[in-house]
């Protein structure tokens, strides 16, 4: 028996001890090998069930239970479903049979729990939890999947049907062990070397206490919380759950919350036995769908695989700055000053006046108050962090830093003016770093004073606001060496922000492919598109604005530049579409938000509603395309931007380029990211892959343009049955 | 072919449909069998041996108003055992899918007489009351993109231009029209007071209608569905099909909407052969009845398709209609059934609708294919249509002409 992922042992007062301790991984999983060693577990129990007082489950890993075998869940096809279910229902009758085994059963939650974790943790009466900072939750919602190892079922039943949805199942919120405990996921916290002793104590506390081994869902008189679709007062908001939830998704087709809330209510108008079978049919249809294996392949593989430093020039030490001066005290200078000293760094924040650098830090100042008004942080650490970066005019201040995020105005000569005029002052060899969206790397570093300044020089592409927006895009520069690029890689990941590699060209990654939808919007506007559709198109793809807005707060001017500079570089004379939709709305006085005029007009600097001259500059047809077009077309103009990238060796991995997408210019989440969309699309027609997504592609060029006609790159790509490089 | 004729129509006055109203007291079921007491004493040449079925429109076939009301009121109204019962339901059309069904199986041949009919008392019964799918089970309410039909009711407005004094206005006419033609008498031979066990009245007369009605009158009433419409995310999701505009206007309210009631009606249907055999004199033929699937959110637009359709199988046109009867379930469904079918104010609805009068749910479709028929008579025109939207995107209708 000691090859098993589940240990037996009882001790002298009859308690067992289950130990969760998968012998083939690091971390326990809903494997086969779990299945098999907790069904004979269970076995067991029952059969020494005159001398069983009670049972602990714990685990022998550093974590709990890791969940779902996502690996083996990424082959699964409709053709499955038989199997999967049933393999996914004998998994769950074991658990049931455990909560049902008649002695008091407690969890023993020693590290994370998250997924299946939580469910073994929720089949039994009673969970205590080490103090410690890891995460318990049910967060299959973000992987397109529903917890379906009872996780619906018994939360519906904890909390009743709405608490469950929003605040458990719906978001797959991760708690830290004390707000599991606050939520009532867990029962008690205790000190890690005391969690088996206390969860023995308990079972001994309650071995003759009645009904202590029983759910309280399996007790006599149980009602499910805030009562089932039948009672009065839940069937009055019942009509209205489905639409606030397409509401809180933009009306994206996004499957998994979907599926939550009607596992819930169905489950909630059932028996328990008949509740948990429905959520295993739920769940079988997520899992064995395309849209699951896209949000997994993104957000558990590629970002792990990113976290985990796949792409990060090895044989350089880890880095962690020091000190950093960041040049620029606007919005992202003072954002970035933020990041950084929260992430323990001190930082020099320094710009023309210190009057101007001063308003930068207390950008810092408000966000903290922010946090510790609604108790996100103590004073004191908030405290802490404001006194990290000092607000500065003059250049010595930037004495021994070794770290520099420059983040001044779009301007080669005035940024390579202002690391020139520091560069006398930072220690040997530090890391140079640029927050430019657009402007080209390798020419900036041309400029630069410094030993081996180049080799040193690097873009940080950081997003606005830079203190929520999660992905930081590093531009490797011509002459960047593999040392810099490991060290901003470590920065990136010390400020809790996740990187994204783009090698230097026009447009980086991620304002080169956010340009074409942009600019595919605005050729709706000149088509005569209703804006409106323009707009809830993109949301119902999944984006979290519309290309019109996204114009009006990048500003057109902006854009109308980058486009000139763009076709002058590319030799054309011809106007884009940008430069000709943008440049009519500017010549009506309407350059956007900035402005409080674009495509929309602002009141007191909030959107209202489009323009209406707009339809005088651009009156709108006769006919109207399918809103399945408009929706196709934001999406496959980035993707065939995102290839022609890999093409010219801008991004060289799926992982990023997914992960950049989504992270950095919103690209839809349940496509998986950009290049993701494009080997993994998901048919309306349900077919899927990379000869769908070709399919569609010629469908919209035949109809819209050769743009959106895929290159022989992708083409051979599709022949040959490969996929972008992961 | 079989002719289908109407001998005869009756209906209750319409309470107010909360436990204030007049009619709250009674029974659904009683509302009923009044109705089908009278039918035998003004008709008591007729043998009820011959009565076929009793069908009845009912919209929430649950509590006072489940297990089949329409059998139980045949036995409680004494009719012989034989006279069977059913009782059907679509929605607010129920009562005219009655008649519908009841003319097509005389029309068939296959059964002489059947009185068609429906009843709800929505007092005692509310609206959705019964649950059902389409709203209450998540999977089936996304997939079919619900929303409470006054979003409906408001998207048409938004999208036809419908200005809130627009509803307003022929809300306020429907009340004056309703007023004149109860001052005038032209219900008296339809409605059927209602009296308690002992005969004594308990209402004689529709109690909703105000008579002095004015767009400044009803220019106070907060819209009904705006909270519900944001605040449910059902404006969002009728969004997302009509994507092209910006936002509903919704200029709908008590006031233009239909009025929540409590009542019955009932149909009698008959070939010639029973009109002969007992010396009833028909009243009116019905030729044609149609029933038509229209788009779901926006849900109320059905009347003007059903009506297309029903004219069409009989190779006529709007034009060849003398009056017109479409159910005021919203001003905007009115308004935008007259718009396509280009037909006048001054010949629809001339007696006032829904608005004014109520729409007890299960009944109407029979409330105003009667008021239709004694408006042919007291007119001396020839052909009428009656028309409903449905819940679910779905249209009825029915073209009667007088014999």
């Amino acid at each position: 028996m000691t090859d098993t992922a589940v240990k037996y042992d009882i001790d002298g007062d009859g308690i067992v001890t289950l130990t969760l301790d998968d012998p083939g991984q690091s971390a326990n999983t809903m494997n086969e090998a779990y299945a098999t060693a907790m069904a004979e577990a269970v076995e067991r129990l029952y059969a020494d069930a005159d001398r069983v007082k009670g049972v602990v489950i714990t685990s022998a890993k550093s974590t709990f239970f890791a969940g779902g075998d996502l690996k083996r869940m990424m082959p699964l096809r409709k053709e499955h479903a038989a199997e999967v279910f049933a393999e996914v229902e004998g998994i769950k009758a074991t658990l049931r049979k455990l909560e049902l085994f008649p002695k008091p059963v407690v969890a023993a939650i020693n590290g994370a729990a998250l997924g299946g974790g939580l469910e073994i943790a929720l089949a039994a009466n009673h969970r205590i939890a080490a103090e410690g900072r890891y995460e318990i939750g049910l967060p299959e919602v973000t992987l397109g999947l529903l917890p379906g190892g009872g996780g619906v079922t018994r939360t519906v039943r904890m909390f009743g049907i709405v608490t469950a949805l929003t605040e458990i199942l719906g978001q797959g919120t991760r708690f830290k062990p004390e707000a599991a405990q606050a939520k009532g996921l867990v029962d008690e916290l205790v000190a890690a070397d005391q969690l088996v002793v206390r969860a023995k104590a308990w079972v001994t506390e309650n071995a003759d206490v009645e009904g202590a081994g029983l759910q309280p869902w399996d007790k006599p008189g149980y009602k499910i919380p805030g009562g089932t679709p039948s009672s009065p007062s839940l069937a009055a908001f019942l009509p209205a759950l489905g639409p606030i939830l397409r509401k809180q998704i933009k009306q994206a087709d996004m499957r998994a919350p979907k599926a939550i809330l009607s596992a819930a209510v169905e489950g909630a108008q059932v028996d328990f036995e008949t509740a948990t079978r429905i959520e295993s049919r739920y769940f079988v249809s997520l899992v064995t769908g395309q849209q699951a294996k896209n949000m997994i392949q993104a957000f558990f593989f590629d970002l792990g695989s990113i976290n985990s430093g796949a792409l990060r020039p090895a044989g350089v030490e880890k880095y962690r700055p020091t000190k950093a001066v960041v040049l620029g005290a606007g919005m992202m200078g003072a954002g970035i000053a933020y990041v950084l000293a929260r992430a323990g760094v001190e930082v020099v924040l320094k710009d023309v006046s210190i009057e101007a650098a001063e308003r930068g830090k207390s950008y810092t100042a408000g966000l903290n108050e922010k946090g510790v008004s609604r108790g996100k942080i103590s004073q004191e650490k908030a405290d802490e962090i404001l006194g990290r970066i000092t607000a500065t005019a003059s250049a010595e201040d930037a004495a021994g830093a070794d770290l520099v995020v420059e983040a001044v105005f779009e301007d080669v000569a005035l940024k390579q003016k202002v690391f020139n005029e520091i560069t006398p002052f930072l220690a040997e060899g530090a890391l140079l770093c640029s927050n430019t969206s657009t402007l080209p790397i390798t020419d900036l570093a041309k400029g630069l004073d410094g030993t081996d300044a180049a080799a040193r020089f690097i873009g940080l592409h950081f997003f606005s606001p830079v203190d929520k927006m999660p992905l930081v895009e590093i531009i490797k520069g011509a002459e960047t060496s593999d040392e810099t690029l490991a060290k901003a890689y470590d920065v990136v990941l010390a400020i809790k922000k996740t990187p994204m590699i783009a090698h230097d060209s026009r447009g980086f990654y991620t304002s080169r492919v956010i340009g074409t939808v942009i600019e595919e919007g605005l050729r709706m506007v000149a088509e005569g598109v209703h804006p409106y559709s323009i707009e809830r198109a993109a949301t119902q793809a999944g984006y979290p604005v519309g290309p019109l807005q996204l114009a009006d707060e990048l500003n057109l001017e902006l854009m109308v530049k980058i486009a000139k500079t763009t076709r002058e570089a590319l030799g054309s004379e011809e106007l884009t579409t940008t430069e000709r939709v943008a440049g009519k709305l500017i010549a009506a006085g309407r350059s956007g938000k900035l402005k409080g005029a674009g495509f929309y007009d602002y009141v007191d600097g909030k959107r209202t509603s489009i323009w209406e001259g707009l339809a005088e500059l651009f009156p709108v047809a006769e006919e109207q395309p399918a809103i399945a077009d408009l929706r196709d077309r934001q999406t496959f103009i980035e993707a065939i931007e995102t290839a022609k990238t890999f093409e010219e060796g801008v991004v060289t991995s799926a992982a990023h380029a997914n992960i950049g997408s989504v992270f950095g210019i919103g690209f839809p989440p349940a496509t998986g990211g950009a290049a993701q969309f494009i080997t993994g699309y998901d048919a309306a027609d349900g077919s899927f892959g990379i000869e769908a997504f070709l399919k569609r592609a010629d469908e919209l060029a035949a109809a819209y343009g050769e743009r959106f006609a895929p290159t022989p790159y992708l083409r051979e790509m599709a022949a040959k049955g490969e996929s972008f490089p992961a | 072919m079989a002719e289908a004729f109407i001998y005869d129509h009756l209906r209750t006055p319409r309470g107010r449909g909360k436990k204030t109203g007049a009619l709250h007291e009674v029974k659904p079921v009683d509302l009923v069998v009044g109705l089908l007491d009278e039918a035998q004493k003004r008709n008591p040449t007729l043998d009820t041996d011959r009565v076929d079925d009793i069908v009845l429109g009912v919209v929430s076939p649950i509590g006072d108003q489940g297990m089949d009301i329409a059998r139980t009121a045949s036995l409680l109204s004494g009719l012989p055992e034989t006279v069977a019962g059913v009782q059907v339901n679509r929605f607010c059309a129920s009562g005219l899918e009655a008649v519908n069904q009841a003319a097509a199986r005389v029309r068939s041949g296959f059964e002489d007489l059947i009185i068609a009919g429906g009843v709800e008392s929505m007092s005692r019964v509310p609206l959705g009351s019964d649950g059902g799918a389409w709203a209450m089970d998540p999977a089936t309410n996304l997939a079919t993109d619900f929303v409470p039909q006054g979003i409906g009711a408001d998207l048409i407005a938004t999208l036809e231009g419908f200005s809130r004094t627009d509803v307003d206005a022929l809300a306020a006419e429907s009340h004056a029209r309703a007023d004149k033609a109860w001052s005038n008498g032209y219900f008296e031979n339809s409605v059927v007071p209602v009296y308690d066990k002992n005969g004594v009245l308990v209402l004689s007369k529709d109690e909703l209608i105000r008579p002095g009605t004015s767009v400044e009158s009803l220019a106070g009433l907060k819209p009904s569905f705006e909270q519900q419409g944001r605040d449910g995310g059902f404006d969002e999701v009728a969004l997302a099909k009509y994507h092209w505009i910006e936002k509903i206007n919704h200029v709908h309210h008590a006031g233009n909407s239909s009025g929540i009631v409590d009542g019955a009606a009932i149909v009698v249907i008959g070939n010639e052969q029973v009109g002969k055999d007992y010396g009833l004199r028909p009243r009116a033929r019905i030729i044609s009845t149609a029933v038509i699937g229209s788009e779901p959110t926006i849900m109320l637009t059905g009347p003007a398709p059903a009506a297309r359709k029903a004219l069409a199988k009989v190779g006529l046109e709007a034009k060849d209609i003398d009056l017109w009867e479409i159910n005021e379930a919203f001003a905007a469904v009115a308004l935008r059934f007259m718009k396509d079918m280009g037909i006048s104010q001054d010949v629809t609805n001339v007696n006032g609708g829904a608005m004014a009068m109520g729409h007890p749910l299960g009944a109407t479709g029979a409330i105003i294919l009667g008021t239709l028929v004694d408006e042919l008579e007291r007119q001396g025109k020839r052909r009428g249509l009656a028309t409903l939207c449905v819940g679910a995107g779905m249209g009825i209708a029915t073209i009667v002409e007088l014999v």
